[in-house]
């Protein structure tokens, strides 16, 4: 008798280990549903219109700004010898940076069992999506004659010749367009349980047959759910080495060249933590107002606000150290190359681009030690655009300063962006946002089944989840 | 009585919480059943066990699929690179493991996260316009991917007996017990 009663009160969790619940309020599995299905549901609300305009009209200013450079040729950029890569590379770096976060949350902490990563998970995989489609269009110009694009791909040209496989930049295009295909997938495979909510929500004729047949006849059924739990868990296995190796040879794309600030080993490494990092930025830029607008502080609450505030934090950290390990590192090499490469970004011309870099990046971030920072909405939300503009001069940084300085002075140049490249790269924003917002019209921006799995009622071995105290004290 | 239960999928049962469901889904398993399912709002741990129901074959389907892809990507570079059309760049060799790795390892992602989700489909019998469950009321509004939990016998199950079913399910707690049809 006595050992039953032992075993069926679990030993008191100390104070200090205590974690606020995922869900706050206890809402229930309905209310969830309601909540979140609801935000993509009945007439748009006047901020989101007040959003989308603009976001819409920045987009046409991008479609306006592609039709000019590719009628006109890339010369319309600020690009010119010596610098070559200019904010066309900076902005693909940029973008593809963004949406690593996206496949961290949804994949590394899905291995790494953080269930609060179910609250943000659909959002941030949605920004990797429309992040890698910005990315996408910069190389795909870049090239200057678009038409011959299909040279990327593995079809031989007129002359028989196929696509030449020992550079990074053929590297580049299997990485890049195997995330964007896999980040898809995944997303997708993760909407299929909640699109079968919207489908059984559905209240109009096209809705139902829209969701319906994104829905694939999903029931919900546990024979359904075994091999979608296990399918779920081999993309994320899947998407981890994915996600590190993406960034990775998008840094060979300049680690595999001889020129002194780019020919390093610390690259791989320092890109993959400062994509992570600029991710992470975004996700809190995107998901700090969205959660007061679509009222979701019961879902996003302050906990999931803090723990992404303090992966920023960690990130930025070792970005903060790869910068400087790489001063080190050119001191030691005793290459005079080096030496005057990573002196010039400091002291150089555009000394203002590099310590910009090191303030957004390294010192802000450590704000967010401090637990009332954290907990500081409006600051959170300034420091995360600041890390993205770091992230920005990052790269700007890394590409324009090491070109900008050849071997011999004969060579040296200034190079400034044209007013096409500042209007293209608000354009590339037009699309991340009018994608980002009719996502959130249309898709249900939060894993509706996943929340509901991680609240108590959800746990068949927890009172809330119907579990008698004779049967329920273990498992 | 053989023309209705010719037309019945099964007989269908709710229950209130989680845990009813997983007592009544061991009890269903111990009783023989082969052709029925819980139906939930999420995936519910520790009903795969209660179910009896084997480990999932999907990664079969995903190992298949990164394995194609890296034979595909090591075959494809050293085919276009080496042997179709070889040409010198810098001193480097005409094929190469490592060079040829990098696209050859995303190609393993990307055919095996094929593999994975297609496998997914492929064993869940998806996609299909059609299933009897998403015809009922009680079933969908409010239901199933809301927040209800639902056990369904299908007419199929050899053991199935519309009459048995019934007292089976309704002596584990089932409420609103009724035959769903085809």
């Amino acid at each position: 008798m006595a050992e039953g009663v032992i075993s069926m009160t679990p030993p008191p969790v100390p104070r200090e280990l205590e974690r606020p619940p995922l869900v706050l309020r206890q809402r229930s599995l309905g209310w969830i549903s309601d909540h979140i299905a609801g935000i993509a549901e009945g007439k748009a609300p006047l901020w989101w219109w007040c959003a989308f305009v603009p976001s819409f009209l920045m987009f046409l200013l991008l479609i306006a700004m592609l039709a000019y450079q590719i009628s006109t040729g890339v010369g319309v950029w600020g690009n010119h010898h010596p610098t070559m890569w200019g904010w066309d590379i900076i902005n693909f770096v940029w973008w593809i940076g963004i949406g690593h976060a996206g496949t961290l949350i949804s994949a590394i902490l899905f291995l790494l069992r953080q269930r609060w990563r179910t609250a943000v998970n659909r959002a941030a995989e949605a920004m990797t999506i429309f992040a890698v489609m910005c990315a996408g269009i910069y190389p795909a110009v870049h090239v200057g004659r678009v038409w011959f694009d299909w040279y990327l791909f593995p079809i031989p040209n007129s002359n028989g010749i196929w696509p030449q496989f020992r550079s990074p930049l053929m590297w580049d295009v299997f990485a890049v367009s195997t995330y964007f295909t896999v980040s898809v997938l995944f997303w997708y495979m993760g909407l299929i349980p909640d699109l079968a909510v919207m489908r059984d929500r559905a209240k109009t004729r096209l809705r139902q047959i829209v969701y319906g047949l994104l829905a694939l006849g999903w029931t919900g059924g546990n024979r359904q759910w075994t091999n979608y739990e296990k399918a779920y868990l081999i993309l994320a296995g899947l998407s981890t080495p994915l996600v590190l190796s993406v960034h990775s040879i998008v840094s060979l794309d300049f680690a595999v060249s001889q020129l002194p600030g780019w020919h390093t080993t610390i690259f791989p490494p320092y890109f993959v933590a400062g994509a992570i990092f600029s991710g992470f930025g975004m996700v809190l830029t995107l998901l700090v107002p969205l959660r007061k607008l679509c009222h979701l502080e019961d879902i996003i609450t302050m906990r999931h606000i803090d723990v992404m505030c303090k992966v920023t934090l960690a990130t930025g950290s070792i970005v903060g150290y790869a910068y400087a390990m790489e001063f080190f590192i050119a001191w030691y090499s005793g290459s005079p190359y080096e030496r005057f490469a990573f002196l010039n970004r400091a002291l150089g011309p555009y000394w203002w681009g590099y310590w910009l870099m090191l303030i957004c990046n390294v010192a802000v971030p450590q704000l967010f030690w401090f637990r009332s920072v954290r907990q500081n909405l409006w600051l959170v939300f300034v420091i995360s655009i600041l890390v993205n503009v770091g992230m920005w001069f990052e790269r700007f940084v890394i590409i324009v300063i090491s070109l900008h300085r050849e071997f011999l002075p004969a060579n040296w140049g200034y190079y400034m962006p044209t007013w096409v490249d500042v209007a293209t790269f608000l354009g590339t924003f037009g699309l991340f946002f009018t994608m980002f917002l009719l996502f959130m019209r249309f898709l249900p921006m939060i894993a509706i089944s996943e929340v509901k799995g991680v609240t108590p009622q959800a746990d068949p071995h927890h009172p809330l989840g119907g579990a008698k105290p004779k049967g329920g004290g273990h498992g | 009585m053989n023309s209705q239960t010719a037309k019945a999928f099964g007989v269908l049962a709710e229950f209130p919480t989680p845990a009813d469901l997983m007592h009544a889904a061991e009890k269903v398993r111990d009783a023989g059943y082969t052709r029925w399912d819980v139906y939930t709002p999420f995936p519910v741990h520790g009903m795969d066990h209660a179910m009896g129901l084997k480990n999932s074959k999907v990664g079969w389907f995903a190992f298949l699929g990164g394995l194609t892809g890296y034979t595909t990507g090591m075959l494809m570079i050293w085919y276009m690179n080496a042997w179709d059309y070889p040409i010198v760049v810098g001193g480097k060799p005409m094929f190469s493991p490592f060079s040829a790795f990098p696209p050859s390892y995303e190609l393993t992602i990307l055919f095996g996260a094929f593999g994975a989700l297609g496998g997914m489909l492929i064993l869940n019998r998806l996609p299909r316009w059609h299933h009897p469950l998403l015809k009922h009321r009680r079933f969908i509004e409010q239901g199933a991917s809301h927040d209800k939990f639902f056990l369904v016998i299908e007419a199929s199950d050899p053991k199935y007996d519309e009459a048995e079913v019934r007292v089976l399910l309704a002596g584990l707690g089932g409420r609103n017990i009724e035959v769903v049809e085809e």
